[in-house]
């Protein structure tokens, strides 16, 4: 049965990237991709949910395959399985989406089939790094997803500012492989590199190693999850690449880092110290605030979306610190807590974060453009896509009974359950993250209601938004997916709580802990601290919001209802130019967080010549420096310059000296294997 | 801070009787109470517009909202936008960059709605009558209930205008 | 049985106590101006006007501008049914705890921000702008005051708290506790809309942050949104009120109980309402740039109330 799964999910994805390399001219490429893609998810969420629902793992052992690195070696537990469940309930609204999506690209503005292919092939790579079950498989998949995701990126290579993205992107990625690459050597410690050896190897590991490990690990899976500050590419590669793709990036990708944070640190190394748990928690909860800041500052709807990546992963580092915390300290339910506070923030993020990518992209599809200054009016023209970017909206922002807010519930909890530790400086550090948490998800509600109420409502401000149309029903198709995915994750976490404590049951030693949490169609922090039923919260909204109407009925109350004009203070009429923008909606923000954003203001007046009482025009211009690029970045790449104009010089282009170079360092090589 | 709380209840209750007028005045809410209370209940919402009066009238009447004549004590109140208005209290003779404002917050009031005219210029243009700028009284641009003469009228004739034209819809309504 | 029949009772008394409790403090302030004021009860008779009056929607407005109304309003009605106004533990206590209760509330205002931006005039975004500025950093203050409170009662479900506290007074009168009170306190009067953060009262739309979202409505939608508000300072009045001094609260279904449990639940909210009402006579309205400093005073009032719940364990 698993193996069918398996060989299914590789045959699909494989077709999937077959039709798009060699399909003819006949064929109707774009949906026969999109069915190899979704076929191939299918399989991958169904073998997931079969090895959590049996808790039996499934394996395959392909030792030919460069036996030196210890074969292809595949294997895949309940945490791996969570993760494929992730990928495919991503992919398969994607792949509908992208069905509809990527017709705009038959132009020939940008390679359908190099789209196709990589589409299919990154897919492959990521389901199979969650199978992965030795180091070299692992390494190979990670990388494979990196490159493919990378030519995804570029796919609109027309455009410069699309391969400077790319290359942010890929020398992010590949920093992040260098340090996974130390750890994993370090990890091995000589050994064959199969993950059971790496977990019964890591015992015996000095203190230190297993220290310098976790830290390349944390840094080595961050740059690709996105925490502060190795963020920087995501607001950089979601918007350039296609908004589908983005969906998967951002929704399913950058989780990825997080299954690898957990099997090395948890699963493979099994816990460590308390400090640990601590940098992760303060790295989660510095990625959560700063992703939020300086996503209300963004008016491009992708970029916003991709800063908002940040904030999100930030949320699942907290409830992973907070677990790893508990972890250390032997408090194992409360452990479990954090973990699953993370874990259903994941996929809870992938299914909202992919909806509003994919709402996003509807809006790029219709309009063509992503400045939110430029939008507006579009609830009227494309009424299902506003619908569907609304309840991504309220669930990112945490409005219950939608799923961000069971998630956030969780995490919080957690780390409540945190000043139960015996260690005051843990008891100290923890209300400053319940802060900053508290913070992030307030100033996330206050963006959405800028990135909705700017782009969906009030009147068109471009003529390119007056003529907005609604995206087809393959588009259609792929958010309303996501949306249902929403919502029902909101209501059920009575049903998901118990199962990701299926997933984390025996990872480092934590217990099974299925019933702790439940009770009816409610959830429940551990020793009954707390207890809520969304479901139930959901059913109460629901009821009211027929009982208000149906009482006013019967109580008489004036049904007249007439459509005017909108009051204006009584002037003639109204235009698009007297709307608040999306800048003068995060005016105050800006103004509150001003010795952050440090705000670049240039204002510009050119006077009548008569009389300066009379203006010909304003020019009204404001920039923020993103602090990481202005201390940390900048500085970097002008060392990286630097020393590369240095390096410059030896190659001088001259064919003699390199004939010397050669000489010279075979010289050397030859003195040296005579003296060692 | 004590001593401003000492001066509040050193100074007691201002708000005035009406003048010799009171038990007509009285007896008018009274019975206003109970005939428009079908129509408006006991709360009345009102949006003033300046249609281009010299502001004398706007004195006057920000004199009723004052602790002296304190009109909410009879459930009125001035509202910050013509929705959310039962009446509009409209001064000064029209002018023409006001013709369109006028008509606009009418359309802009929700039914039932009433519109009382305060001052001579409202209903006569008085002192500006025949200037280019003046188009005519308030009634050549939207239907008014009552008219409150006066150059300016006293907060206490603008408050009985009110109860008037309150009465006369519910008068017409019975 | 009886509880769900509680439940029932506490959400009509709620919808019925909160127009007469924005009503008082509006009196109260007219006395404390020497002026004679609206009776208390005016707010009802305002209500009852605005159902009887025609709708008129704008020409730009979407389908979420005639939809909010609503959500605002069921939005409050749940969260009465979840914090114990006359009795403790109630039926439904499980279904929500503190945090649900802020993220219900919260809810509304997404709708009501939303529905400031729909009809598109610069009011409108104006206050959507300055009311998610203000409920989001709001935000930190009112979940650590959350945990403050939480820490001593072992628990966020508002039943809990209420029955811990009473089962151990002492908690009551913890600096944690009077210090969450407080910062508890500042919270309530920007969330509902009170000086010195934004002016009820006032009539001009350059100072507005909650009356500027509600310019555009009137008739049966004013009367839902306002309801709503009110409702919203009801809530937070009870929470200061019930969470911090719990006695009265009726714990058993018994009559006496909860007659007495309604009249200390009046007295409460009255005594409230008078200290608010003296607040708004003293203080001038905070431009909106210092708004965050009250807040924050606020926000380091719960971090030590926190911290020192943690000490003094």
């Amino acid at each position: 049965m698993m193996t069918v799964l398996f060989l299914v999910m590789i045959a699909a994805y494989g077709f999937g990237a077959c039709v798009a390399l060699l399909g003819g001219a006949g064929l109707d490429r774009a949906r026969l991709v999109a069915a190899g893609a979704a076929t191939g998810a299918g399989a991958g969420l169904a073998l997931g949910a079969v090895v959590i629902a049996s808790g039996q793992p499934f394996a395959l052992l392909i030792p030919e395959l460069l036996p030196i690195a210890g074969g292809l070696a595949l294997r895949l537990d309940p945490l791996g399985a969570f993760f494929l469940i992730v990928i495919g309930a991503g992919a398969i609204p994607a792949a509908i989406y992208g069905a509809g999506y990527s017709k705009a690209y038959e132009d020939g503005h940008a390679s359908l089939r190099l789209l196709g292919v990589m589409f299919n092939l990154f897919l492959l790579a990521m389901s199979l790094v969650t199978l992965a079950d030795n180091v070299f498989t692992f390494l190979l998949m990670w990388e494979g997803m990196s490159l493919t995701s990378y030519f995804l990126v570029i796919t609109e290579s027309s455009e410069d500012s699309t391969l400077r993205s790319g290359n942010w992107y890929a020398a992010m990625t590949h920093a992040g492989l260098a340090l996974l690459l130390a750890a994993f050597v370090l990890l091995m410690n000589g050994g064959t590199g199969a993950f059971s050896d790496l977990r019964a190897g890591a015992v015996t590991l000095s203190p230190e190693v297993r220290n310098l490990i976790f830290v390349l690990a944390l840094f080595g899976f961050g740059s690709k999850a996105g925490i502060v500050p190795l963020h920087v590419w995501l607001p950089r590669a979601h918007p350039a690449a296609p908004s589908h793709v983005s969906a998967l990036m951002s929704g399913v990708m950058i989780k990825l880092g997080v299954y690898g944070l957990l099997r090395v640190a948890l699963d493979l190394l099994g816990g460590g110290p308390t400090w640990w748990g601590a940098l992760v928690l303060g790295l989660g909860a510095v990625s959560a605030l700063f992703g939020v800041l300086y996503a209300l500052m963004e008016h491009d709807l992708k970029r916003l979306l991709a800063y908002h990546s940040v904030e999100n992963i930030g949320i699942i580092f907290i409830g992973l610190g907070a677990g790893l915390i508990f972890h250390s300290s032997g408090l194992m339910t409360l452990a479990v807590l954090g973990f699953i506070g993370g874990l259903y923030h994941t996929i809870n993020h992938a299914s909202f974060k992919g909806l509003l990518f994919l709402g996003a992209g509807s809006v790029l599809h219709a309009t063509g453009t992503r400045n939110m200054e430029e939008m507006g009016g579009l609830i009227k023209r494309m009424p299902w896509t506003a619908l569907f970017f609304l309840i991504g909206s309220a669930a990112i922002s945490a409005l219950p009974p939608l799923n961000g807010f069971a998630s956030e519930w969780l995490v919080f909890q957690s780390l409540l359950g945190g000043l139960a530790l015996p260690m005051p400086e843990i008891a100290l550090a923890i209300p400053i993250a319940v802060g900053m948490l508290a913070l992030t998800s307030g100033l996330a509600a206050a963006c959405f209601v800028k990135a909705f109420g700017i782009s969906f409502l009030a009147l068109p401000r471009s003529r390119e938004a007056e003529h907005a149309h609604e995206s087809p029903l393959s588009m259609r198709v792929g958010m309303a997916i996501l949306a249902l995915a929403c919502v029902a994750l909101g209501l059920a976490p009575f049903a998901v709580v118990p199962m990701l404590g299926g997933v984390l049951a025996g990872l480092g030693g934590l217990p099974d802990t299925r019933p702790v949490f439940t009770l009816d169609l409610s959830v429940q922090a551990p020793a009954g601290f707390a207890q809520i039923s969304p479901a139930w919260i959901g059913v109460g909204l629901f009821v009211l919001l027929a009982l208000v109407p149906l009482v006013m009925r019967l109580a008489r109350a004036n049904r007249k209802l007439r459509v005017g004009d909108t009051w204006g203070c009584g002037r003639i009429g109204q235009t698009a130019r007297m709307e608040y923008t999306a800048t003068s909606f995060a005016e105050p923000l800006r103004r509150v967080f001003a010795e952050l954003y440090r705000p670049a203001k240039e204002l510009t007046i050119d006077f009548h010549p008569e009389s300066k009482y009379f203006v010909q025009s304003i020019e009204y211009k404001s920039e923020i420096m993103p602090l990481f690029e202005r201390v940390l970045y900048d500085p970097l790449l002008r060392l990286v310059r630097r020393v590369s104009r240095q390096v410059r010089r030896v190659q001088a282009g001259s064919v003699h000296l390199y004939l010397m170079y050669i000489a010279v360092i075979l010289i050397l090589l030859l003195v040296a294997a005579r003296w060692f | 801070m004590p001593a401003l709380f000492r001066k509040i209840l050193q100074t007691g209750l201002v708000t005035e009787p009406l003048g010799p007028a009171e038990a007509e005045i009285v007896q008018l809410v009274a019975q206003v109470d109970r005939q428009a209370q079908r129509l408006l209940g006991r709360a009345l919402a009102i949006r003033e517009v300046d249609a281009g009066s010299c502001n004398g009238c706007e004195i006057e009447i920000t004199g009723l909202t004052g602790p002296v004549y304190d009109s909410e004590r009879f459930g009125i109140q001035f509202v910050a936008s013509p929705r959310h208005a039962d009446l509009l209290l409209v001064t000064g003779p029209v002018t023409r960059n006001m013709e369109v404002p006028l008509r606009k917050t009418y359309e802009a009031t929700p039914d039932p709605k009433l519109v009382v005219a305060v001052g001579d210029c409202a209903q006569t243009c008085g002192v500006f009558r025949g200037s280019y700028a003046v188009i005519g009284s308030v009634d050549k641009v939207i239907p008014v209930d009552v008219f409150v003469p006066g150059c300016p009228p006293e907060p206490a004739d603008i408050l009985r205008g009110i109860l008037a034209a309150l009465d006369r819809v519910s008068a017409q309504r019975a | 049985m009886t509880g769900y029949v509680f439940e029932m009772v506490q959400g009509v008394l709620a919808l019925l106590l909160a127009p007469g409790l924005a009503g008082f403090v509006r009196w109260v302030k007219a006395r404390l101006q020497n002026r004679r004021g609206a009776p208390p009860w005016q707010p009802y008779f305002e209500l009852r006007k605005l159902f009887g009056k025609e709708v008129i929607v704008s020409s730009n407005a979407s389908w979420l501008f005639r939809f909010a109304p609503y959500v605002i309003f069921a939005s409050a009605i749940a969260v009465t049914l979840l914090v114990p106004l006359i009795a403790a533990p109630l039926p439904f206590d499980g279904m929500g705890d503190l945090l649900m209760v802020v993220y219900l509330l919260l809810l509304g205002t997404f709708f009501l921000a939303l529905a400031g931006l729909d009809v598109g005039t610069a009011f409108g975004g104006m206050g959507a702008s300055r009311e998610m500025t203000v409920a989001a950093i709001a935000e930190p203050t009112i979940a650590l005051a959350i945990f403050g409170l939480a820490l001593g009662a072992g628990s966020t479900n508002l039943g809990r708290i209420v029955t811990q506290t009473l089962a151990n007074p002492a908690v009551a009168v913890s600096p944690g506790r009077l210090l969450a009170f407080a910062a508890l306190f500042i919270v309530t009067l920007a969330e509902t809309g009170r000086l010195p953060v934004d002016n009820p009262a006032t009539h001009l739309e350059l100072t507005m942050i909650h009356e500027a979202m509600i310019l555009e409505y009137s008739g049966r939608y004013l009367a839902l949104i306002e309801w709503g508000a009110w409702l919203k300072l009801t809530i937070f009045f009870t929470l200061l009120a019930n969470l911090f001094v719990p006695w009265g609260v009726a714990t058993t279904f018994d009559p006496a109980a909860l007659a007495l449990a309604v009249a200390s639940l009046i007295v409460k909210l009255a005594v409230l309402g008078v200290i608010i009402a003296v607040v708004e006579t003293r203080v001038a309205k905070l431009r909106l740039f210092r708004v965050p400093e009250l807040l924050g005073v606020s926000f380091v009032l719960a971090l030590l109330a926190v911290t020192s719940s943690f000490l003094l364990k």
